[in-house]
């Protein structure tokens, strides 16, 4: 039984009105390859943005490696709007910010691309380096610690070959091919040095071939970088071919988990992709 | 692969060299123009507002420009920088006549001048901390506005009269030293080295080029990632807050420093003149300059105060050609024709002068570099 | 004491409804465009200098008025199609500048014209005449002000709520892509917001300089920056909130500046502590306060970025 990386506890995400997550629990560990499927809207970005910080709950916990990074109840006005379960379990308020859980050792990838437009290939990895970065504001800037920066740029050099990226290291970010601005995407979470990587479809635009490499291209950087790895896809055939568990989200409910052969056969995943047949 | 490939090059490149080399000429014409031309002439006010403003322009950029916080506070900071500096150095036995209304002041004390500068520029910075920390974390409209509101505010504070002992309340500051305070005199009291160009020149020089280190610096980086895209900016561990508050404190202690060098070249301070046009000023030789070019607002600076205060002086003075008086010439047509380039640039040449390129931009030479697509692997 | 305090009240009550017909054209334009139009205290300023050079070449009053304002609502026109259509698709910042430009360029203009002097506004009829409220002196402006403020403000309320440029107008404040894929002609509501603020901002200068009588290229500076304050405050992007914002800070504003007189008369201080000085700063304050405690402003919407 490997060790838990992600937990997952009843979170709830409620816009006003509209209960876009509803008292999800997920867990993934050590190792694992786990996705995340469902429907378009179903709130599988939602369950992201919490999980990095970017949204605060509105009900429920997220603990990494054991460490609570968010917990909410909800609060003033949602008190009254307040439609999921749950609602008195949670009692703290804690929210670490996205750039703090990346520092944990906990990266993501975005589901519409976001490079740095104005930087280079090279530039976007690099920058990813600076939050491990010993030096301090005054010896950065007195070009102080010029051995530091050598080995960042080194390591990024390394990285940009490793993912088939360093040919075009000098090239704007934005003037790559949509799959290569993928692939950099992947690269500059990498170069955070993350346990734990969760990328947002990461296929999403791909050809069945580019599909295949990047299934190899994900198995790989796993083993490489002894990654575990929580994704959200559409593509079938990726996630069927690449996870070891899957969950199953529709308007914002959990409604299956399992091996890709259980959710393959499961009712209720087959009713919410292809709907009910007229009676 | 090969490391020896992925070992990227060390040597300072050829088009570094040609930047290095323009800027020592210009500092060399800058010294040698004050020599032989009379202090009186036009082009030493063009060099010595040039430099100042550049210096200015060059602290809105990194924050504007690099880092992507609009704020519009700048004249708040030159303003505090200003009287830092005047407040420090007005000599003791001329405090009685300058704090008039009261009774010298309660400052008696005067520090060495380049200790007054440097101050300058940390009061700047330590307000701008104050004020940065519930300021920053609003939207850029909103930054933009509360950073004015917080401009104007600085003044209301230096023009009251209860703070009078210190900052003279509404009355100038004068009498302090300027940089024709650093002109060697011999004993009769005549000039034999003219050096009142060359002081301000290294002052903004040296601060530009510290500039230019942090922007270069990883700190650099994570500023321009923020300005690209702050969301992604901190999902790859930058930590907003305290590097949007480092670029505000940053800028404005350069802000502050060229305050003190408009106290010095202005030869008096007073609260009142600092207001939103002087910040609205400095924005659009930024944005002449291009957006994220240091070049860039160097050479709009000087363009601009040339134009200002000398080339296109003559669009203010009514001509008569051949006894028939040239329609729309007469005093302030100058702005008018100033406003209407500005407004075409910010229209037609977004990109400014430089777009976001630097001086060495201009000498990288294309075809030297290994082809990237295709091609043999080494 | 009260009639220490009334003259105040009075002046704050008047320049409030003025601030409001300014701050009603900042709300409306941010929540179409997003954008800050740094250049609207300035059309306000031109709507003086027009009054004035038209007043001073003969023309009567009742056709001067509408000319005026119809002169005010085609300049705001022309500035929205020359400086800021062009720039609709370019980052937020560089639209901000060219207002910033416009903004520039107006005083200059201005300035230029006028040669710096002080402007003289014409003395309108019935408005300027003194009038004696609860033992204050003060002008006829001071109650038409809040009157006819109101009455513009209700006429807008009902054109956005009841008529179809009016839906079309809160449709592209919602959502500006959709609005657009969905067939409203998105230039002309563009165009109605800005005549309707510059046509308001027309009166509101009517109004004002009538009090203030003296007008300059830098008229403008101030009562924008103060009206956009109120937008703000009161919630931007909503009509109701930018008035009851403006009449707030208009009062409080006016209250502090008397602030020394009253404090005195009512012994509690003795000496003039100097909060004159900061009455302007006062409006700034406010607007940081609210931008830290509430930034939707009283009446406003939160709004949540999709990541």
């Amino acid at each position: 039984m490997s060790e838990n990386v992600l937990h997952l506890e009843n979170v709830t995400m409620q816009f006003g009105g509209v209960v876009a997550v509803y008292d999800v629990s997920m867990d993934v560990n050590q190792s694992e390859i786990v996705a995340l499927i469902g429907p378009n809207g179903a709130g599988k970005t939602t369950v992201f943005n919490v999980i990095t910080g970017v949204y605060a709950p509105t009900n429920g916990r997220v603990s990494l490696r054991g460490k609570v990074i968010a917990e909410d109840h909800p609060r003033g006005k949602m008190r009254r709007l307040y439609a999921a379960g749950h609602q008195y379990e949670y009692v703290r308020s804690v929210g670490f910010t996205p750039d703090r859980i990346t520092k944990m050792g906990m990266a993501r990838t975005f589901q519409n691309i976001r490079l740095f437009k104005s930087m280079t290939v090279f530039e976007n990895v690099l920058v990813a380096k600076h939050m491990n970065m010993r030096a301090g504001f005054f010896s950065s800037v007195l070009h102080l610690n010029g051995r530091e920066e050598a080995r960042m740029r080194e390591e990024t050099l390394e990285l940009l070959s490793v993912v088939g990226l360093y040919e075009v290291r000098d090239e704007i970010a934005t003037s790559l091919p949509y799959g290569q601005q993928r692939r950099l995407e992947i690269a500059r979470a990498l170069s955070t040095k993350p346990s734990m990587l969760l990328l947002d479809e990461p296929a999403a635009g791909m050809n069945p071939q580019e599909t295949e490499d990047l299934c190899a291209f994900i198995r790989e950087i796993k083993e490489q970088f002894n990654l575990t790895v929580l994704l959200i896809e559409h593509d079938m055939n990726l996630v069927m071919d690449i996870s070891d568990r899957i969950y199953v989200l529709n308007f914002g409910k959990r409604i299956a988990e399992g091996t890709p052969a259980e959710i393959q056969n499961n009712p209720d995943v087959i009713t919410a992709y292809l709907g009910v047949a007229e009676e | 692969m090969n490391s020896a490939i992925l070992k990227p090059r060390k040597r300072i490149d050829r088009s570094t060299m040609i930047t290095i080399g323009i800027i020592i000429a210009i500092y060399m014409l800058a010294f040698g123009l004050e020599q032989v031309i009379p202090a009186s002439s036009m082009i030493f006010t063009v060099l010595k507002k040039g430099a100042t403003y550049a210096l200015v322009a060059v602290s809105m950029n990194l924050l504007n420009g690099f880092t992507g916080l609009f704020s519009l506070g700048q004249a708040g900071f030159m303003l505090i920088g200003a009287y830092t500096y005047a407040i420090f150095t007005v000599p003791v036995a001329n405090r009685l006549s300058v704090y008039r209304y009261y009774d010298g002041g309660v400052i008696q004390f005067t520090l060495p001048l380049l200790l007054a500068i440097v101050l300058a520029g940390v009061v700047a910075a330590f307000f701008a901390f104050l004020i940065g920390l519930p300021v920053l974390r609003l939207k850029s409209d909103y930054l933009a506005i509360a950073t004015l509101g917080f401009a104007e505010i600085i003044r209301a504070i230096f023009q009251w009269d209860k703070l009078g002992v210190v900052t003279n309340g509404s009355n100038l500051l004068r009498e302090f030293p300027n940089f024709n305070s650093f002109n060697v005199k011999d004993a009769n009291g005549n000039v034999t080295l003219y050096l009142s160009t060359l002081i301000p020149f290294l002052i903004a020089g040296v601060c530009i080029l510290l500039i230019v280190m942090i922007i270069n610096s990883s700190y650099g980086r994570a500023f321009k990632a923020i300005r690209d895209d702050e969301v992604a900016a901190e999902a790859m561990g930058i930590n907003l807050a305290r590097h949007k508050m480092i670029a505000f404190c940053a800028s404005s202690f350069f802000a502050g420093i060229g305050g003190a060098m408009l106290a010095m070249y202005q030869n008096s301070v007073q609260a009142k003149s600092f207001t939103t046009a002087m910040t609205y000023e400095i924005l659009l030789i930024v944005v002449i300059g291009g957006i994220g070019s240091v070049t860039g607002s160097c050479l709009s600076s000087f363009l601009f105060v040339a134009c200002s205060e000398w080339w296109l002086r003559f669009l203010d003075q009514q001509q008569t050609i051949n006894g028939w008086q040239v329609p729309l010439l007469r005093s302030g047509f100058r702005l008018v024709v100033f406003s209407l380039i500005i407004m075409a640039v910010v229209l037609f040449f977004r990109q400014g002068i430089m777009g976001s390129r630097e001086l060495s931009d201009l000498f990288k030479n294309r075809w030297n570099k290994p082809s990237r697509k295709g091609g043999v692997k080494p | 004491m009260f009639s220490t305090v009334l003259p105040y009240l009075l002046s704050g009550v008047s320049v409030g409804g003025q601030y409001a017909l300014i701050a009603i054209g900042y709300t409306m334009v941010y929540g179409i465009l997003r954008l800050i139009n740094f250049a609207h205290g300035d059309v306000f300023m031109v709507a003086g200098i027009l009054m004035v050079y038209i007043s001073a070449s003969g023309v009567p009053l009742y056709i001067s008025i509408p000319l005026v304002l119809a002169l005010t609502a085609a300049i705001g026109f022309a500035i929205e199609r020359v400086a800021y259509k062009p720039l609709r698709s370019a980052p937020r910042m560089s639209i901000m500048i060219s207002a910033i430009g416009v903004s520039y360029t107006l005083q200059n203009l201005v300035l230029y014209i006028t040669g710096g002097l002080n402007q003289f506004y014409p003395s309108i009829p019935f408005i300027s005449d003194t009038v004696t409220i609860g033992g204050a002196s003060t002008r006829m402006v001071t109650i038409v002000t809040p009157i006819l403020t109101l009455v513009l403000v209700v006429a807008l309320v009902m054109l956005i709520n009841h008529t179809k440029i009016g839906m079309a107008m809160r449709a592209v404040s919602k959502d500006f892509e959709t609005s657009r894929l969905m067939g409203i002609k998105i230039n002309s509501v563009i165009s109605v917001t800005f005549v309707i603020g510059s046509f308001l901002a027309g009166v509101g200068s009517i109004l004002y300089f009538t009090n203030y009588s003296t007008v300059i290229q830098t008229s403008g500076s101030m009562p924008g920056l103060k009206a956009f304050v109120a937008a703000v405050f009161g919630g931007i992007g909503s009509v109701p909130g930018a008035v009851v914002g403006a009449f707030i800070i208009g009062i409080c504003e006016n209250l502090l500046k008397g602030l020394d007189t009253i404090l005195i008369k009512a012994g509690i201080i003795t000496k003039t502590f100097g909060f004159t000085t900061f009455s302007d700063a006062f409006t700034f304050a406010l607007l940081i306060i609210i931008l830290i405690v509430k930034p939707t402003g009283l009446f406003g919407e939160k709004q949540i970025d999709k990541v």
